[in-house]
């Protein structure tokens, strides 16, 4: 377990294997990249991600040397550095008022609660300065300081749990559960105590997946904290599909919706255009869009013979009227030749509230006829 | 560091009122050693609408962040009631352009609202529900209190802009700086917007506003400020808004001053 404490967490030596130095070497490099990636971003004037790309680069290359110059001294295992020791962090124990608990876990309960305090006593500051830096500079507050602020926590908090989590699951941990969070709120508060949720539940998913998945495969257990990571995935994708506002499933009911209601009205408009023509006589071929009309009662069928009902009328005629007068209306205020504004209002009858209705049989002045000479059925009311 | 431009011989400035709600003096800004504004001397009046109007590019923007030092200024000073910004904070109220936030960002209408009041509240300190119903108040003054729990990005640009003057109301200042209220908002927007600027300064309040529809400076502004790089005009709209000054501000009659520019600009990279 040596080794990952002696691996210099954010690409710093400091030559001690003692936690605490080391912590605080690595902090210092974590505020130090950030400071740099700011400065650069800022005296270059280039894109703050392209500045992260360069400094962010050449640090971890200057890390990996000074670790390849290092190595004959310490003990490196690079699973160490990927999967972290979470399995062994029980052995490792320090005792707190008569407690003995484990070291990670008293480490990483201190990071949360300073992340807790600031937070909790920057809320507003740094809200502000995240969404608002011109605003929050006019009222006197310091946005880059906050953001400072902001970045050397969280490199206090990736140094703190690099040791005992890895890599891979710093990363994810840092990312994933806001993502998730974010999909199922608008309120930053919420979103806080939801990505909080989302990492509690993603870590026990994990846990208990490590240990359960692979033996029904036939293999040994995995690493916790991979397997923690995939649980965290797993939370975002069901967010992705159930998500109440951008969700996958909610946009493809919506759609599918949209889909049916055109569908619907473009065969209520078929009917009435013919009964306009031949009525009675309307022998169809029970197509789906007819069962459809049917079973929700706009259209009735006698052997073969198909009329829209009472209801079925009204709603034709309103699908009919916004088709005609936008026609009308293309034709005579927007100069669209005649086969153009047939197509254009094929589409637009489908949106077409009635209060906009109103407002074109308004400009229009109340027309009896379509440029076809089809006559505009009459307002609804 | 000596500036080149700043050799140019230079006249004595008028004089300045110690009292004058903002008054600049010899500002000059530069982007990439290219000044931006040269050498800007102006005292904004007493409670009156102001307009600021100017060609793309003119400095229009950089004038009211160099004033609320957002960017920073290759020379002069400005003064609030003769005093400095950092001791007249309370009496500066600010409304960014529109495009200059995230309108994905997870807060409510409310939530930016009262933003307004983060200066009063103070640092450290938590939002109470008295913050809340104050920013409620400049929410219905804008019309806007049925969409306090909304999120920003589900409403219209008119909506958004609107946000942000009733952010703006929560401030409660004295002094009001706004980039382009007007772009891109509905016709109802519009006139809720130049009726509470009016209201503001029948209130007492100097309102800054960068404009540019030309159509509409005489209605809207007591006074205008036409600015290319230099100002051109200032005063009273009656008195500087002429066709003899707007074609100084927008013709050609500055692009010497402009090659100038772009001449400095040249010799400061090589």
């Amino acid at each position: 377990m040596q080794c990952c404490r002696a691996l210099p967490p954010l690409f710093l030596i400091t030559g001690s294997r003692d936690s605490g130095p080391m912590l605080l070497g690595a902090v210092i490099a974590g505020v130090l990249t950030a400071g740099l990636t700011q400065g650069l971003s800022h005296a270059g004037k280039i894109e703050e991600s392209t500045s992260m790309g360069v400094v962010f680069t050449t640090l971890f290359a200057i890390g990996l040397l000074l670790i390849v110059r290092a190595a004959d001294r310490v003990d490196l295992d690079p699973s160490c550095v990927l999967y972290g020791a979470l399995e062994l962090t029980p052995l490792d124990t320090m005792a707190v008022s008569g407690l003995h608990l484990p070291r990670a876990f008293v480490v990483n309960a201190a990071v949360l609660g300073v992340n807790g305090l600031i937070v909790w006593l920057l809320f507003k500051e740094l809200t502000i300065g995240a969404f608002d830096p011109m605003l929050a500079t006019t009222q006197g507050f310091r946005p880059r300081l906050l953001h400072q602020l902001l970045m050397a926590l969280v490199a206090l908090t990736a140094v703190a749990c690099f040791e005992t989590v890895g890599s891979i699951l710093v990363v994810a941990m840092l990312i994933v559960p806001a993502a998730t969070a974010r999909l199922m709120t608008n309120r930053l508060p919420t979103m806080i105590w939801l990505s909080l949720g989302v990492a509690v539940i993603g870590t026990f998913l994990g846990h208990i997946g490590a240990l359960t998945i692979p033996p029904l495969f036939g293999f040994a257990d995995t690493t916790t904290s991979g397997m923690m990571a995939v649980a965290g995935g797993f939370l975002f994708f069901i967010a992705l599909l159930f998500s109440p506002q951008q969700g996958l499933l909610i946009r493809a009911y919506r759609q599918n919706a949209l889909r049916l209601r055109i569908r619907t009205e473009d065969a209520l408009a078929t009917l009435y255009r013919r009964e306009e023509e031949d009525y009675p006589a309307l022998e169809l071929p029970p197509t789906r869009q007819l069962r459809h009309l049917r079973r929700r009662g706009l259209a009735v069928e006698e052997r073969g013979r198909w009329q829209l009902s009472e209801r079925g009328k009204a709603e034709a005629e309103a699908v009919v009227r916004s088709h005609r007068l936008w026609e009308s209306y293309l034709v005579d205020h927007a100069n669209m030749p005649l086969d153009h504004a047939h197509q254009s209002s094929e589409r637009l009858e489908h949106v077409t509230t009635p209060s906009l209705r109103e407002g074109l049989d308004e400009v229009l002045a109340k027309p009896e006829r379509d440029p076809h000479g089809h006559s505009i059925p009459r307002g609804e009311g | 560091m000596m500036l080149p431009w700043k050799m140019s011989a230079q006249e004595p400035g008028p004089e300045h009122s110690p009292h004058a709600p903002v008054s600049i003096h010899d500002v000059t800004v530069a982007y990439h050693q290219k000044p931006v504004l040269w050498d800007v001397d102006l005292d904004l009046p007493e409670s009156k609408l102001v307009g600021v109007i100017g060609p793309n590019g003119a400095g229009k923007s950089t004038l009211i962040k160099a004033i609320l030092e957002l960017v920073p200024r290759a020379s002069g000073e400005v003064k609030f009631y003769g005093g400095s910004l950092r001791r007249h904070r309370a009496l500066v109220g600010y409304v960014p352009q529109r495009e200059s936030v995230d309108w994905d960002f997870p807060v409510s209408a409310l939530d930016v609202v009262t933003m307004g009041l983060y200066r009063r509240i103070g640092w450290f300190r938590h939002i109470r529900h008295r913050h809340l119903r104050e920013a409620m108040n400049a929410l219905a003054r804008v019309g806007m209190d049925s969409y306090a729990r909304r999120q920003i990005s589900q409403l219209s640009g008119g909506q958004q802009q609107r946000i942000f003057l009733a952010r703006a109301l929560a401030q409660d200042a004295r002094i009001y700086f706004m980039d382009e209220p007007f772009a891109g908002v509905d016709v109802t927007t519009e006139q809720i917007i130049i009726n509470l600027l009016r209201e503001l300064r029948d209130a007492g309040c100097t309102v800054v506003v960068v404009h540019h529809d030309l159509q509409t400076v005489p209605e809207y502004f007591d006074h205008v400020i036409m600015l290319n790089t230099r100002v051109v005009a200032a005063g009273p709209t009656s008195d500087v808004f002429t066709r003899e000054n707007l074609l100084k501000t927008y013709g050609g009659r500055l692009t010497l001053l402009e090659e100038a520019a772009q001449a400095v600009a040249m010799t400061a990279k090589h």
